[in-house]
């Protein structure tokens, strides 16, 4: 017992001093420090966190990614405080919740920390926390784009699952999309939840449910990979119209045979790339780009799949 | 238990009249449950001055941010920890802070209720889902792990379906405006003190804010409420558990509820009553975020309820019931809250730093039981 005791102690220890080491390694240039409201089951941000990294490496500055363990909005408002007391040389952040987040993200930028907000929120929001910059890809918007792409291909009925119901912004890409169809949003849009399993299932049974459902609309991996077995499964396999946000391996493949016409990407990689550089260099310089930056929405299609094919769910 | 720890003792000294239980003021001090968890605080805090001194996780700011995640972490702890000596689990906890927090934001902002109304209201609601988690807990005779697991389901999933059918949205903003002026929502979103801090930055001490709005205003501000009441129920808990007829029936129902029938303690009623009490906690939790954010969302307080029992083990509270401390408790949740938020000032990559927090967790309870075990001799 005793020697576990002390094994426990020094591996503590140890493991505290090479964390130390770690991040004090690079401590030359600025330290900026990127803060989302994913929680950590989210792979999507992992392209994030390699833009991040790249941009660190690129320009010289030091980087941190934090976020907060289940996605809770509130604790995410103590990281930005937190991170704020820690006197950063910049802040990058979502804009996940306004009423939440607008307090921390006005206090951080008041103590002289510049801020960039990017992926949730609008540029509108951004400035409104003195925020330097907006960058990312207004959610209503590309929603909005999508379904008059899809009014256009002859499309009149949906069904959006969506697999972070809690969250409301990514919500407002349902609402765009029914808007841009020009139909009710009502029943059209599930919670699946985020288990693959349960996700297949409900997508099935919604459309053995309602048959005459033209289109499927995924708001991101999570939900479209499973979205895509389903469609394998009951055989709407490339007969149902098929949009999706975000991609990932399984969704290029869905491109690519067909089983998906377009996926949305937002290019998440700039979302993390662009405020580090545009940061470090106003740190560095005091230059400044004069507006806000929209890293999507860009349409991606089976045309010119090659590079998105290479790295997706690395950089792209 | 010190009837049988002085049997266990006795073998060893057989040459002293072993009518005469003999303690000595060090080892009084050591079978108090507070113990691994006072020496926790000291490792943790020399732990982090040495890795993370300079890193403004002891500037001003810096120390209300980890003071203010402590105080909530001991909120809860302070019900979960009463409840745990009664003998009892409550899982629902997390749940209950997304589902009083939607329905105070439902109740004043989508339906207009005055503010005051609103957090009674949700008071209500929440302190009588904890009489009906108590009242099945008793009735069936279930485990409480399983009747507050359905409830963990139960209220997250009424949550998110109230905010949705009622106004289409999972967050619920626009608190704040509601709570403007409002006595109520004062005490549970306000900050005390304000002046002293404004004075310590005149002074220089604290430091000020250098751009906008509120350029010249000191960056530490007050003292929010939410820590004010973290001090309260801690102190009204160990009052209550340790001064209080009420508070030896408590250990009682938790250490041997048949045995504390017989001696004519209403071990039911206290259990109820215990189940109330969290859900009060809770509820205080969720009425100070909701002020203080502005906000309600419906994923608000997932896993909270791990976090509360986590401070209740760290506290030295036995898992078993009958054994624990309120002051434990709190030093648990201030050790799980400089734990959780200094690993980010020491910059640790964030995808380890749940590693680093689960095995000082583990350390803190092992070495708990071991200090426990060796001193009083309990198996």
């Amino acid at each position: 017992m005793k020697k576990l005791l002390r094994g426990l102690v020094a591996g503590v220890f140890a493991a505290g001093s090479i964390f130390a080491m770690a991040t004090t390694a690079s401590a030359e240039g600025e330290r900026i420090v990127l803060i989302s409201h994913a929680p950590d089951s989210d792979s999507w941000w992992n392209t994030i966190k390699n833009g991040l990294a790249m941009a660190g490496e690129h320009v010289g500055a030091e980087v941190e990614y934090r976020n907060p363990a289940t996605g809770d909005i509130a604790d995410m408002a103590r990281i930005i405080e937190q991170t704020a007391a820690s006197n950063p040389h910049g802040i990058i952040t979502t804009l996940a919740d306004p009423d939440v987040l607008s307090g921390p993200i006005s206090n951080a930028v008041a103590k002289g920390i510049p801020v960039i907000i990017i992926n949730s929120g609008t540029p509108e929001q951004a400035a409104d926390v003195g925020a330097l910059m907006y960058i990312g890809q207004p959610e209503y918007d590309a929603g909005l784009a999508a379904g008059q792409r899809a009014k256009r291909d002859g499309i009149g009925s949906f069904l959006c699952v969506n697999h972070v119901v809690s969250n409301p912004v990514v919500g407002e890409r349902c609402r765009g999309f029914a808007d841009g169809l020009g139909v009710e949003l009502g029943d059209s849009m599930i919670d699946s939840g985020q288990d693959p399993a349960e996700i297949k299932n409900r997508v099935k049974a919604f459309l053995s449910a309602n048959p005459d459902t033209e289109a499927v609309l995924t708001l991101g991996p999570t939900s479209a990979d499973p979205t895509i077995e389903a469609l394998k499964e009951n055989g709407m396999a490339g007969n149902i119209y098929f949009g999706t946000f975000d991609l990932g391996t399984e969704i290029v493949k869905g491109i690519k045979d067909g089983t998906i016409q377009w996926g949305i990407d937002q290019q998440p990689f700039l979302q993390a790339y662009l405020p580090v550089v545009v940061l470090a260099n106003y740190n560095r310089f005091g230059v400044l780009p004069g507006n806000n930056i929209n890293s999507g929405p860009g349409f991606v299609t089976k045309d010119a799949l090659a590079k998105v094919e290479e790295f997706a769910g690395e950089y792209r | 238990m010190s009837e049988a720890e002085a049997k266990d003792a006795a073998p060893q000294e057989e040459d002293r009249d072993e009518r005469i239980r003999e303690i000595s003021p060090l080892r009084k001090a050591l079978i108090r449950p507070e113990l691994g968890s006072i020496c926790g605080v000291i490792l943790v805090f020399v732990f982090f001055l040495m890795i993370a001194g300079d890193s403004g996780m002891f500037s001003p700011e810096g120390i209300v941010n980890w003071t203010v995640v402590s105080a909530q972490f001991a909120i809860i702890a302070v019900g979960a920890c009463l409840l745990m000596i009664a003998g009892e689990f409550d899982l629902s906890v997390g749940s209950m802070i997304g589902f009083s927090g939607i329905v105070i934001a439902l109740m004043s902002v989508t339906y207009g209720f005055p503010m005051w109304v609103a957090i009674i209201v949700a008071f209500m609601i929440a302190m009588s889902i904890g009489w009906l988690n108590g009242f099945l807990v008793i009735r069936t005779g279930l485990p409480s792990f399983i009747v507050t697991l359905a409830f963990l389901y139960i209220l997250r999933g009424l949550t998110i379906f109230l905010a949705i059918f009622t106004t289409n949205k999972t967050i619920i903003g626009g608190v704040r405006d509601a709570a403007e002026g409002d006595w109520l929502a004062a005490i549970f979103g306000g900050k005390i003190f304000k002046g002293l801090f404004v004075w310590l930055a005149d002074l220089g001490l604290i430091g000020k804010f250098v751009a906008g709005n509120r350029a010249g205003e000191p960056v530490v501000d007050g003292i929010p409420m939410l820590i004010v009441w973290a001090i309260v129920l801690i102190i009204f808990g160990h009052v209550l558990l340790t001064r209080t007829r009420f508070g030896n029936w408590i250990f009682a129902a938790g250490g041997d509820a048949q045995a504390a029938r017989y001696t004519g303690v209403p071990v039911n009623r206290v259990k109820i009553m215990m189940f109330m009490f969290t859900a009060f906690c809770a509820t205080v939790f969720a009425t100070c975020q909701v002020i203080e954010f502005g906000s309600a969302a419906a994923d608000r307080g997932v896993l909270k309820e791990f976090e509360a029992i986590i401070s209740v083990v760290i506290g030295g509270a036995l898992l078993t019931g009958g054994y624990g401390s309120v002051v434990g408790a709190a030093l648990g949740a201030l050790i799980f809250g400089v734990v959780q938020q200094g690993l980010f000032f020491a910059g640790v990559e964030s995808s380890l730093f749940r590693v680093f927090l689960g095995v000082i967790l583990l350390l803190a309870v092992i070495l708990n039981t071991y200090i426990r075990r060796s001193i009083t001799g309990e198996r």
